[in-house]
């Protein structure tokens, strides 16, 4: 067998091994957007697999018509967007001045934010002080506890920190104060980081579950998330009373979960692509210096 | 350096009062960073002061500071419990499990891609391989019970229409094992592959000219040259991945577990939300969690030094 042949053939297994990958990646999506398509009937005699069967579009009607589930999508868009402003204005004001190594007592802060990465109170004593600040079923509750995550803030400190320093200096000779600099200098060319750090923290709050669910108990402030995972419990349920054999009554239709369930996930699959040459290159940086 | 600067910012002739020039250099500075320190001592550091409570007879009325000490009796009560035991015998078995069936998959599929020649399909690929990185569990949650579910779920009827019995994917807890590491593999495989490609980025394209001179075989050289510029990778993220044994995330057991399996699916951080916000056992929960916060950073502090030993190199 002639190298050039052999070549041939292992490129061909790698390639496909690669593709069954990429399927078994995207096969579960495509299944959901196949059920939520379908009519109730070939979902429950169990035809659909991958190809929608009986083409439909009601179940987004209806999810599109639920006042309650546009509310939770409204309500959960406008907190990703604040949190995510938020978390970036306190991650860049903690990490610019961490960056300058003439700042006295700049060691005991890093060091400070640094013992919260591997020691945490843990949730009780967080519920807690929630509590006492008296934020239980507020949006505050949702946004403040995660406002800089020291994962994402050491990240921007090494991007800051590989900016030439010979560019901040000349601006300061020009007696630029430090905020001008910063503002005029830094964040523009740290413009791919950035969008890197918005994206995790966009993602982490849009995706965020746990704290919905121990501080929100009030429907008007229900993240998407916690409203989804009242679905999916109904489902746990479902699936528990039929091992017992009960009837599978008065239940919601497998096609609207599945809509749901995409309606959930297309905002972040709208938004990652655009992003995702920063964010490789982000998380590099953050494993490499981190 | 710092002094030549203040005497040009400051020609006025202020150079002696050293103090009042470097604060009227970084006041801005400070006035930045003291948010997020504000922010860091009242959500990271005052849940720590908090902790106090798990050697406290802490009920909610008298709060933290006005309820009565009792030393370590709620440590003797948590390791009395047969649940404790249980949970942590989970978060091992299922970070265990999570290892052997997770850790490898990044691995071989970053060597795959290495592999690949063709531009636009690598990059096609990524970009559908991390994808599931950025799913909430509880978006996959839902996915999985279209998927597993016993009688509507779509390999059950697969299983079925090859007739293969249906088997209870959620509802058997050692079905559900292979639930919850699937959910692993798929979420975790593609996004694991970034630090892998990040190191073979450095592999010396000379190696590789090298073998081809001495007629290497692809398979070969990935024998060769390809796995043994990742090795550093593999150990230190090995490593690692060990030193949070004891550490497990709410979201993924809470989820895709239920009353079932929960003789499986129980662990750790679940157990300290079903006891202490749903049990209200403030006290016994706050144990529990300080117990698995110490343990994981023994754990943490003990892998990175020994990351270190072998490889040179720890995230600490």
């Amino acid at each position: 067998m002639s190298e050039r042949t052999s070549n041939r053939i292992f490129d061909i297994v790698n390639i496909t091994f690669v593709t069954l990958f990429v399927i078994f990646c995207l096969a579960p999506f495509v299944h959901t957007i196949a059920v939520s398509l379908s009519s109730n009937r070939a979902i429950t005699s169990g035809e659909v697999t991958l190809w929608p069967v009986e083409l439909n579009w009601d179940a987004y009607a209806k999810v599109f018509s639920d006042h309650s589930m546009l509310q939770s999508l409204g309500f959960t868009v406008v907190l990703t967007v604040a949190t995510t402003i938020l978390c970036m204005l306190f991650t860049i004001a903690a990490a610019y001045p961490l960056t300058k190594s003439n700042l006295k007592g700049r060691k005991f802060f890093l060091y400070l934010i640094i013992v919260t990465m591997f020691f945490s109170g843990g949730i009780i004593p967080e519920y807690l002080l929630i509590r006492d600040l008296h934020m239980i079923n507020t949006v505050w509750a949702l946004i403040l506890p995660g406002l800089v995550s020291p994962f994402n803030l050491i990240i921007l400190i090494s991007f800051f920190k590989n900016i030439p320093p010979s560019l901040e200096e000349s601006a300061e000779i020009d007696g630029s104060s430090h905020l001008n600099t910063l503002l005029r200098i830094v964040l523009p060319l740290s413009l791919p980081v950035m969008a890197t750090l918005a994206l995790f923290y966009a993602v982490g709050r849009w995706n965020g579950f746990q704290d919905a669910l121990m501080y929100v108990t009030n429907p008007e402030i229900y993240p998407l998330q916690l409203k989804l995972f009242q679905m999916v419990q109904n489902n746990m349920v479902n699936e528990l009373t039929q091992m017992e054999g009960a009837s599978r009554a008065a239940l919601t239709p497998e096609a609207l979960k599945a809509a749901t369930v995409i309606f959930a996930t297309v905002p972040i699959l709208c938004v990652y692509p655009w992003l995702q040459k920063y964010f490789v290159s982000g998380v590099m940086l953050g494993a490499v210096k981190g | 350096m710092t002094k030549a600067k203040a005497t040009y910012l400051n020609p006025t002739g202020e150079i002696n009062n050293r103090r009042s020039s470097y604060m009227k250099r970084y006041w801005q500075l400070y006035a930045l960073l003291s948010l997020p320190i504000i922010y860091f001592l009242i959500f990271r550091y005052g849940p720590m002061y908090g902790v106090q409570i798990a050697f406290k007879d802490f009920n909610l009325f008298q709060g933290i500071n006005g309820s009565e000490w009792i030393g370590l009796d709620a440590f003797r009560e948590v390791f009395a419990m047969n649940d404790f035991y249980t949970t942590l015998r989970n978060t091992f078995m299922l970070n265990l499990l999570d290892l052997i069936v997770s850790f490898p998959a990044p691995i071989i599929l970053a060597i795959m891609l290495y592999e690949i020649r063709s531009g636009w399909f690598k990059k096609f690929s990524q970009t559908i391989l991390y994808i599931p990185h950025f799913i909430s569990w509880v978006i996959i949650g839902g996915i999985v019970y279209q998927l597993f579910g016993t009688q509507s779920g779509m390999i059950n009827e697969v299983l079925t229409s090859m007739g293969f019995e249906a088997v209870p994917f959620l509802t058997e807890k050692n079905s559900w094992l292979i639930t919850y590491l699937f959910t692993g593999v798929w979420q975790s495989a593609g996004w694991g592959t970034i630090l892998y490609l990040a190191a073979l980025t450095g592999v010396n394209k000379e190696l590789f000219e090298a073998a081809d001179v001495d007629g290497a075989t692809r398979l070969k050289k990935i024998w060769h040259i390809t796995l043994p510029s990742i090795k550093p990778t593999i150990i230190t993220l090995l490593i690692l991945n060990l030193g949070k044994m004891v550490s497990i995330g709410f979201d993924r057991p809470y989820i895709i577990g239920n009353t079932a399996v929960r003789e499986y699916s129980d662990v750790l951080s679940t157990f300290v939300y079903r006891i202490g916000l749903e049990a209200g056992q403030y006290t016994l929960a706050t144990v529990v969690g300080l117990f698995q916060a110490v343990v994981g950073l023994v754990f943490i502090v003990g892998s990175n030094y020994i990351s270190k030993k072998v490889t040179g190199d720890g995230i600490l």
